[in-house]
């Protein structure tokens, strides 16, 4: 029996608008994989623990709100503290400038989808990138 | 990753692995939960189930954060439905326990139903198992919570807490089967509102009927203002005493592991005609007579079950 | 409007042009598609005539403008007496910047000022708060105190300016703060004019800023329409949103039916708490989207407008026209706008300008080209602002009213809207009223599947995004976007140490001991909390104190 992929989505932050994470969660579920919600106003200290016990293959974070510069590198920052980043991909979409992308991706998150990135993009990129080779021993 | 030291040293990473290799039948992962067997038995473990909306999650965060208070360890695990058509899901029930997540006594873990009927998934079990093991005094599983049918919870858990809400009315008829043989507590939730001694008056009466040694408590709650959560613990421990006082606690454990032990024949003699990809053609031809009517199925799954015992028979062991 | 005979003639030449010239076309040319529809997914025809209308009165459905059911309008003389109040919703990092952009964009001939603020003051926290971290100052103006409300209106009159402030489950807050303020600038409350949004019911349902449970928010809300109706006449008490509906996802039937349905809820809320309906009524407004697909826009508007002076009129029994009239903000949709080629969101938000004011807005915010990368640039806001004014002054739009009325084709989307709306009402009237419908998620769901269908047909190219995914180009991140300094937190921190080290703390501590005893009761809390306001206690403290007593809101999430 293969592994299911796990996904976390959560909306790190204050924001409100959820329209982007619901979406993403719907389309992944399609795609056959497990999508763990957990909704608005999440540290990052919550995301991490909750993804480290959900065991999950990705973390996807939805930021509108402008605060990605501190929310994604501080949720990259906790998993490596928890030696848990090896195995995570962590992944940020939402309303988040082009110039911001390269110091994000240099801090460690594995792909930022913006606005207007179709689901199925989002979906190959889990797909082709979750870290499993340290899967199914 | 050391699994087997890691889950001893109660590593929450390892847990979280354990549980899902179990969930993925890792042959490694069941030979490390047989090893660490006998560690296991020391924890109580609590069902939660209840009609969708009946607010099962609120309920299992605040019954979870009271034990907190007290220092007990706890660790719940959430199931809920996943699609028939293409194996994903959405696993929504962290939502109302976010202030447990970083909680260093408490793990909490999502599982998807994955195709198992009865309101708990196929390794829910070993979960429960690796969670007693990484020494959690008090387990949670709250169920799907789709129906009435989710009788397989009794048979995984010590206690097994039935949420309702007021304003089921006739729901509450119709539900009587079901509910009566799952229960061993009631907790009416949302009771602020409306009718809500109504629906306990509604219970009590229901149980007036059935005469069993233990007759189920009907606590009111609301949880979401943690009102009568400390009853409704206390109702655990009632239960709990019951069970012991009454010499019944080792005969429901027994049922359970009986349970647990034919689910588990089940699973593998299915697996070794039906999901075994070499037997797969087999059942296909099979399938294909009997549509035509020149085997019935009958004698079908007889020949089949016979031809995959004579197989183990050849080989001495089956590849796992 | 027509009589039968008319009709059947019309029916049956309309047969025989299907037939013969229609079909002879088809055969050589097929259509485009298969099926139009419009972007809310409604089937649109290949022509609409007299027959689409045939049941349409025009003294009854459309009547006068100024007119009950103000289907063309809500005033006599409509844009001809007074333009729309063009206000641009602005603020970000601190009062002292947030203020500099209000005294340019007034320079520039805006005409209101649109007050945005950031999340953690939206959700009750003060800059200092944990969960503020990265967020202050992002999304609008930090508000800790009276003390940054006096820097944000510093030199901007307040007997001379409408305020619109962003701002709901706080909104008795800075409602009090900005009454404070006007005092200490000599202007009496009773002159204030301006707009709280204090739509609780859309945060639960789309935008999330919410604190306290449903039961206390309406309480809150329900004082604060008492409150002023006492003491800040002019003040609309409130903004009942579905912005943030159609922004989450929604169609335009949802978002009249949504917006409408909480409006019944807040009435029915007043009422049962005593108020009489024409006391508050009045100062209801609304606040709705403008997106792209412009005639069913206009349409909604006018669906909008007309099914809610019904429901005033026939179910609350609404005597003072005013009570009737649906007046309405409109913000063009923010959704609609690309990260990808953003010049060409100049020509949306003036397609979508053009929508609001073709159906009678009263006041219009439009967007940015930049607004799906971030916070707007001056030069961006400019031309934003140069849209509605090229719109008001060259386009001849404004100088008749509700010029597309008796367009067959609107007339009969307006209606079909309606309808739409008034179904989706009584859903929820039979679920048990809006706050009932959103805490068992049916309203969420509704959207959500509407908004899912709507991404998987752009991901499918069945809807075409100019620049998104059809007639792409290659391009270079765009530079000079506005960036909020990340030091704005630590300025605002320090602000509050200030703030707390130099104000009378026995007095801050006996007022919000007031409040939270109030609070328990049922004394009106617009007092207490204008009180507190005034002795300089944080929005984090005086929130903080009426969490203690109310709880939190816990959200229902459907996917």
């Amino acid at each position: 029996m293969g592994k299911t992929i796990r996904v976390l989505i959560a909306k790190p932050g204050l924001d409100g608008h959820d329209r982007g994470a619901k979406v993403i969660a719907r389309a992944l579920r399609d795609a056959g994989m497990e999508v763990i919600y957990t909704g608005l106003r999440l540290t990052p200290e919550q995301i991490v623990q909750s993804a480290i016990q959900e065991d999950v293959d990705a973390v996807a974070l939805s930021i509108l709100s402008g605060a990605h510069n501190y929310l994604l590198p501080r949720v990259v920052e906790l998993l490596k503290e928890e030696n848990a980043y090896d195995d995570i991909l962590v992944l940020g979409g939402g309303v988040i400038p082009e110039e911001d992308i390269p110091q994000l991706k240099e801090k460690g998150i594995a792909e930022i989808f913006t606005h207007g990135t179709s689901t199925q993009v989002t979906i190959d990129f889990i797909r082709n990138n979750v870290k499993n080779s340290v899967r199914c021993s | 990753m050391d699994l087997l030291n890691g889950l001893l040293n109660k590593e929450k990473r390892a847990i979280a692995r354990m549980i899902t290799l179990v969930e993925a039948n890792d042959e490694e992962a069941l030979r490390i939960l047989s090893d660490l067997y006998k560690f296991s038995g020391k924890a109580y473990v609590i069902g939660i189930t209840g009609p969708p909306g009946a607010g099962k999650s609120t309920l299992t965060d605040k019954l979870a954060s009271n034990l907190r208070k007290e220092g007990k360890k706890v660790g719940i695990i959430a199931v809920d439905p996943t699609s028939p058509f293409t194996g994903g899901a959405i696993l929504g029930d962290r939502i109302r326990m976010n202030k447990l997540a970083t909680d260093p006594g408490v793990f909490i873990r999502s599982m998807g139903a994955r195709g198992h009927l009865g309101g708990i998934s196929k390794a829910t079990h070993a979960a429960v198992k690796i969670l007693d093991i990484a020494g959690f005094d008090y387990i949670f599983i709250e169920t799907v919570g789709v129906g009435q049918s989710e009788i397989d919870i009794v048979k995984a858990t010590d206690t097994v807490v039935m949420v309702m809400v007021p304003g089921l009315g006739d729901d509450i008829q119709a539900l009587k089967a079901g509910i009566m043989e799952i229960a061993d507590i009631f907790a009416v939730n949302k009771s602020d509102r409306d009718g809500a001694d109504r629906t306990k008056v509604e219970i009590e009466m229901m149980l007036d009927f059935s005469c069993t040694n233990w007759r189920p408590p009907v606590t009111k709650v609301v949880a979401t203002y943690n009102e009568g959560i400390e009853e409704l613990i206390d109702n655990v421990f009632e239960h709990k005493n019951f069970l012991i006082s009454s010499g019944t606690f080792l005969e429901k454990r027994i049922l359970n592991s009986e349970a647990e032990i034919i689910g588990l024949i089940k699973d593998r003699i299915i697996d070794r005609i039906v999901n075994d990809s070499s037997n797969e053609n087999d059942v296909r031809i099979y399938a294909e007579q009997a549509a035509k009517r020149k085997i019935d199925p009958y004698t079908a799954s007889v020949e089949l079950l016979v031809k995959s015992m004579k197989e183990v028979d050849n080989s001495g062991c089956k590849k796992g | 409007m027509f009589d039968k005979n008319e009709i059947k003639q019309l029916k049956k030449k309309k047969n025989v042009w299907e037939e013969e010239k229609v079909q002879k076309t088809l055969n050589r040319f097929p259509e485009r598609k298969e099926q139009f529809t419009t972007v809310s997914n409604k089937i649109v025809d290949r022509l609409y005539t007299p027959i689409n209308v045939e049941d349409f009165d025009y003294q009854q459905d459309s009547g006068y403008p100024g007119e009950f059911p103000f289907t063309r309008g809500v005033q006599p003389t409509m844009y001809r007496g007074r333009l729309w109040t063009m206000r641009q919703y602005a603020g970000f990092a601190t009062a002292e910047e947030s203020n500099n952009r209000y005294k340019f964009l007034l320079e520039q001939g805006q005409t209101g000022l649109s007050v945005a603020f950031d999340l953690p003051t939206q959700i009750g926290y003060d800059s200092d708060h944990s969960l503020s971290q990265g967020e202050v100052g992002k999304v609008g103006v930090a508000i800790d105190s009276l003390k940054d409300m006096e820097i944000l209106f510093d030199g901007i009159p307040l007997d001379n300016v409408s305020t619109s402030m962003t701002i709901n489950a706080p909104a008795a807050v800075l409602l009090a703060m900005y009454i404070a303020v006007a005092e200490k600038q000599g202007v009496s409350s009773d002159k204030l004019k301006g707009t709280i949004q204090n739509d609780i019911l859309k945060e639960y349902i789309a935008r999330g800023t919410y604190i306290f449970p449903v039961e206390p928010s309406m309480r809150l809300i329900i004082d604060i329409f008492a409150y002023c109706a006492e003491v800040v006449p002019k003040w609309n008490t409130i903004s009942i949103s579905g912005y943030h509906i159609r922004e989450a996802g929604s169609t335009a039937t949802q978002e009249v039916a949504f917006t409408l349905a909480d409006g019944i809820a807040y009435v029915e809320a007043a009422i049962k708490a005593g108020l009489e309906v024409d006391s508050f009524a009045p100062r209801l407004s609304f606040f709705f989207n403008a997106h792209n697909d412009l005639l069913e826009e206009v349409s909604k508007y006018r669906a909008a407008r007309r099914l809610w002076a019904k429901i005033m009129k026939e179910r609350f029994g609404a005597k003072n026209p005013k009570s009737m009239q649906l007046k309405f903000h409109t913000q063009t949709g923010g959704s609609t706008l690309t990260a990808q080629q953003p010049e060409n969101n100049i020509v949306r938000v003036a397609i979508q300008t053009l929508a609001a004011v073709l159906g009678g807005t009263q006041s219009l915010h439009t967007n940015s080209k930049d607004e799906a990368l971030a916070l707007p640039t001056e030069d961006s806001v400019r031309i934003a602002l140069r849209t509605q004014q090229i719109v008001a002054h060259e386009s001849g739009v404004a100088e008749t009213i509700d010029p597309l009325a008796g367009s067959y084709y609107v007339e009969s989307l307006t209606t079909e809207i309606e309808n739409g709306a008034m179904d989706y009402i009584k859903k929820i009237d039979d679920l048990g009223g809006a706050a009932k419908a959103i805490e068992k998620g049916y309203i969420q769901k509704e959207i959500m599947d509407s908004s899912y269908e709507y991404q998987i047909q752009v991901e499918k190219n069945e809807r075409i995004i100019v620049g998104m995914n059809k007639f792409k180009i290659e391009e270079k991140a765009p530079k000079g976007l506005l960036k909020v300094d990340p030091a704005v937190g630590e300025m605002q921190k320090a602000k509050i140490n200030q703030l707390k080290s130099e104000r009378n703390q026995k007095e801050v501590e006996s007022r919000l001991r007031a409040l939270k005893d109030a609070a328990t009761g049922d004394d009106n809390l617009m007092p207490y909390i204008l009180e507190a306001v005034k002795a300089y206690a944080t929005l984090g403290e005086i929130c903080d104190e009426l969490r203690g007593v109310f709880g939190e809101y816990e959200q229902s999430v459907i996917i």
